[in-house]
């Protein structure tokens, strides 16, 4: 009975309460209106506050209409019109047309620089309670750059009702933007508003904190400083995590440009410069798929890429082994001159794709689920250098257990390891030789199709990439994959993280010291082949 | 006794060529100058100019014989020395242009003007002084060849690992040499020469000239070259090509002689450049193009390797070939032409023009002797 009664008194209470506050809300919107039909600066701009905190959903209607001078007042009728586009006259109010024929004194109310600031404000936070969950969010990204404080109390109702959690805390963050750069709130919200800055931990805030107005209390400037000192540090972190994130991003690309030519020049002891021209085959592949589908089926297209692996592995397993035949086995015994010989191939292949395909770019396409990005803390990932660095890790596996589990990598690694000792078992070196090429020329293919994703494919492409990957070979050596891994990424790593002091070229050039460097230690490589083959 | 070792070292053939370059020498700028511009024997100033180039190229060529045909150090960035001596020539040349350039600041170059520095660099320095830029063209390339070498050779970096490590070598100093602030004119390179020792390189006369000394200075790197491998420091590097091992554990210092050679062979690389410079009349940092020094060596390949003037020959050669193929309706081919040469020369004519000859030559003479004993073939040079 008791609880009855107390709930009844606290219905009629809550009633009430909503039918003071409509009734309110109401006469306030209708007492902001007036202020426009001043004909002054001062009470235009008082108008645009009232209106702003009138909470009326028209609100948002009557400033976007003074902003685009569609708001019109009549000095004798004391009323507020909105010219619509069809050039009707709106009751500002009730957004009902209004009857009979327009006062004959209705004027633009007039509006300077100062006014328009003032509209962008308001708007700004009359947006953070639109319905629309991106609007409000970006509402409250901008709130907490422009620090308005007149739209605190919009932010507090808007807090009040949020339930998005990201939109919750940008508003969050923006309330204590406002509260820090303004004279509101007590000692103790400042430092709550400190910690949720401190919490936000990027550029921005580190901004905020350290320009701080000079009259906040002490213990809120001490606690600013503090948080100053620790966002510097997590920037310096995030920062680390980036450039490695970049790093092994280049590292990724490395590998599947360099794995192929390290078992090419592990098994038959060739480098072949026309490696980087098979990346750029495969790149072309790439094209040349995509082109088919736009034409044929264009809902195809995500899958293009799925398609794309397969026939570039093919068309340039193909040509190496087609190479390898027609002109690298009559060198063996050569190294050096099957250098110049591979170098003419790469000319003459860069000049046919220049024939055929034109010496420009070709548009290459990302599927829809390797475009994008999203946040991971302090750092942004793309999706596309996601999908590589999985695709090299996945190529690296494959060829991995290729070598253990086959018959074919068996062959390969007796290949490697001793070449008459290999032949004298029985194994057919030169047919290994030329599935070995036709493989690491395939493998080239599929590095194409990755790079074409991140890379201009033009007839150069294979160019940019090849010497990198002569430094990956010579800096993890021959002996197995896992110097091809580890050397590709600790080039791609390294690299990066020198960019920022050095610059890119710089950076590239200290690189190369450091391998010239490197090779004083182990000539061979980090992880070289042993004993008496080696020599020979 | 130097002028002993250096004619000890001259057989008929080499004699003869060297005979064939002075007549060249003197016979070309003959025509050009005395003959009258309508004559039909009369030899334009372009052509001055193009011969110019093919005997720079054909010095550099000879650079990379000497160590690639007799010692197996395949170089894939021996245009990175030419290079360099290119640039220590073309900062001689800068600093003479002085208030005629576009900004007539009197020190400073125009491409510094225009970068909006104040001072000359340190490494500026010096180089309105001829004789030291002629030094800095020897020492530089050969300074860089010195520690390069000092650190590939002691840690016995060979075969393809040294050529990989050397086209980085250049690699990196054209990413370097294209920056601005390296100091060296970045993308444009070193340009708009207007003298060199007070004459105008622009001057029919000094081209002429430059072409002659440009000949001469083939003539005295041929000899040089014939009396290095003609001693016995040159058996050493023959040995050193064919059997590195070998030599190694017979005492020889390998390292040593091939830390020697390689330098010797950069200067010579460098002294090209400088010569080529003034001719050309521009230097850039696309001259340190991996492909350059490529080409370079696919030149040595195409006359001849380890036969020093299958090395001039094949450097004439193929740059004719390409000043004639770039210039008319075939211009879209030469690339597939020069790719075919890469590949039909290492396949078909490993010995290249000047070495097959010789192995007919030796053949025949075999043949025509028809004795019981063996002939004595000139071997293939192993890698």
């Amino acid at each position: 009975m008791r609880f009855c009664r107390a709930s009844l008194v606290a219905l009629l209470f809550a009633l009430s309460a909503i039918l003071t506050c409509t009734v309110a809300r109401a006469a306030s919107l209708e007492e902001a209106l007036t202020h426009f039909t001043a004909d002054d600066f001062s009470e235009t701009s008082t108008g645009i506050k009232d209106v702003a905190a009138s909470g009326s959903p028209r609100a948002e209607a009557i400033l976007r209409a003074l902003q685009d001078g569609q708001l019109l007042y009549s000095a004798q009728t004391k009323a507020v019109y909105i010219k619509s586009s069809s050039g009707k006259l709106l009751d500002a109010a009730s957004g009902q047309p209004i009857s009979g024929d327009a006062p004959a004194d209705a004027d633009n109310v007039r509006i300077n620089n100062r006014l328009r600031g003032a509209i962008e404000a308001a708007l700004g936070g009359l947006t953070l309670l639109a319905s629309d969950a991106s609007v409000r969010l970006d509402a409250a990204q901008a709130v907490f750059k422009s620090r308005q404080v007149s739209v605190l109390p919009t932010i507090e109702t808007a807090l009040a009702k949020e339930q998005d959690t990201r939109i919750k805390r940008a508003l969050t963050e923006a309330r204590a933007a406002i509260i820090l750069s303004s004279d509101k709130g007590s000692e103790d919200d400042k430092l709550a508003a400190v910690e949720v800055i401190r919490q936000r931990g990027d550029q921005d805030a580190l901004g905020l904190l350290s320009s701080l107005p000079a009259d906040v209390p002490a213990s809120v400037a001490k606690s600013a400083a503090a948080a100053v000192g620790a966002i510097k540090n997590s920037l310096v972190v995030w920062e680390a995590v980036q450039n490695a994130w970049y790093g092994i991003s280049l590292g990724s690309v490395l590998l599947l440009a360099a794995i192929g030519l390290a078992i090419t020049f592990g098994v038959m002891g060739v480098i072949n410069m026309a490696h980087g021209e098979m990346v750029m085959i495969g790149a072309y592949v790439t094209f040349v798929v995509q082109d088919v589908i736009r034409a044929r089926n264009p809902a195809l297209f995500d899958y293009s890429l799925a398609i794309a692996i397969p026939a570039s592995f093919l068309v340039a397993g193909f040509i190496g082994i087609l190479i390898e035949r027609c002109i690298i086995r009559f060198l063996y015994g050569r190294p050096l001159e099957t250098l110049l010989a591979t170098w003419g191939l790469s000319l003459i292949l860069q000049q046919a794709v220049r024939t055929v395909f034109g010496p420009n770019n070709r548009d290459v396409g990302n599927p829809s689920w390797m475009s994008g990005a999203f946040d991971l803390g302090g750092i942004t990932i793309t999706y596309n250098r996601l999908w590589i660095i999985c695709f090299a890790l996945a190529v690296f596996i494959a060829l991995l257990a290729l070598l253990r589990y086959t018959r074919f990598g068996l062959e390969m690694r007796a290949v490697t390891q001793n070449r008459p000792m290999a032949a004298s078992m029985g194994i057919r070196t030169s047919r290994v030789d030329a599935l070995t090429f036709g493989l690491g020329s395939g493998i080239a293919g599929m590095a194409g199709v990755a790079l074409s994703q991140i890379d201009n494919v033009s007839p150069n492409l294979g160019q940019g990439y090849i010497i990198d990957s002569f430094m990956v070979v010579v800096f993890g050596g021959v002996g197995n994959l896992w110097g091809t891994l580890v050397g590709s990424f600790v080039l791609g790593i390294a690299n990066k993280f020198l960019e920022p002091y050095a610059g890119a070229v710089l950076g590239k050039i200290a690189i190369l010291v450091l391998i010239i460097l490197f090779i004083q230690k182990r000539p061979r490589g980090m992880f070289a082949l042993k004993g008496r083959a080696v020599e020979a | 006794m130097t002028p002993h070792i250096l004619i000890r070292s001259l057989d008929r053939g080499a004699s003869a060529f060297l005979i064939a370059i002075a007549a060249i020498a003197i016979l070309i700028p003959l025509l050009h100058l005395a003959l009258p511009p309508t004559s039909p024997f009369h030899v334009p100033t372009y052509l001055i100019s193009l011969f110019g180039k093919y005997a720079c190229y054909a010095l550099l060529a000879l650079s990379i014989d000497l160590i690639w045909g007799f010692c197996g150090i395949l170089s894939l960035g021996h245009g990175a020395f030419f290079a360099l001596g290119g640039y220590a020539m073309g900062m001689y040349l800068m600093r003479q242009i002085g208030t005629r350039g576009v900004y007539a600041d009197p020190i400073l170059p125009d491409f510094m003007v225009f970068l909006n520095w104040k001072e000359l660099p340190v490494y500026w320095y010096g180089f309105q002084y001829f004789p030291y830029a002629v030094l800095m063209v020897v020492l530089v390339p050969g300074a860089l060849a010195f520690v390069f070498g000092w650190f590939a050779f002691r840690s016995r970096v060979t075969g393809v690992y040294l050529s990989i490590i050397t086209q980085a070598l250049t690699f990196a100093l054209m990413l370097g040499f294209f920056r601005n602030n390296f100091g060296f004119g970045g993308n444009n390179g070193l340009t708009d020469f207007k003298d060199i020792l007070g004459f105008n390189v622009q001057a029919e006369s000094t081209r002429t000239a430059l072409f002659s000394i440009t000949c001469a200075a083939l003539m005295l790197a041929f000899l040089l070259c014939r009396a290095l491998i003609t001693s016995k420091f040159g058996k050493v590097l023959i040995a050193i090509r064919d059997a590195e091992a070998r030599a190694r554990f017979l005492g020889y210092r390998v390292e040593s002689y091939k830390l020697f050679v390689f330098t010797l062979s950069a200067c010579m690389a460098g002294v090209a450049g400088a010569l080529y410079v003034p001719q050309v009349g521009i230097i850039n940092p696309s001259e340190f193009a991996p492909g350059n020094s490529i080409e370079a060596v696919i030149w040595v390949a195409v006359g001849g390797r380890g036969t020093l003037t299958g090395a001039v020959i094949g450097a004439v050669l193929v740059n004719y070939a390409k000043t004639f193929f770039t210039s008319g309706f075939l211009a879209p081919y030469w690339l597939f032409m020069l790719g075919a040469l890469f590949v039909l020369v290492t396949l078909l004519l490993p010995r290249g023009i000047v070495g097959t000859m010789r192995h007919w030559n030796a053949l025949r003479r075999d043949r025509a002797s028809a004795a019981a004993e063996d002939g004595v073939r000139e071997p293939l040079p192993a890698e």
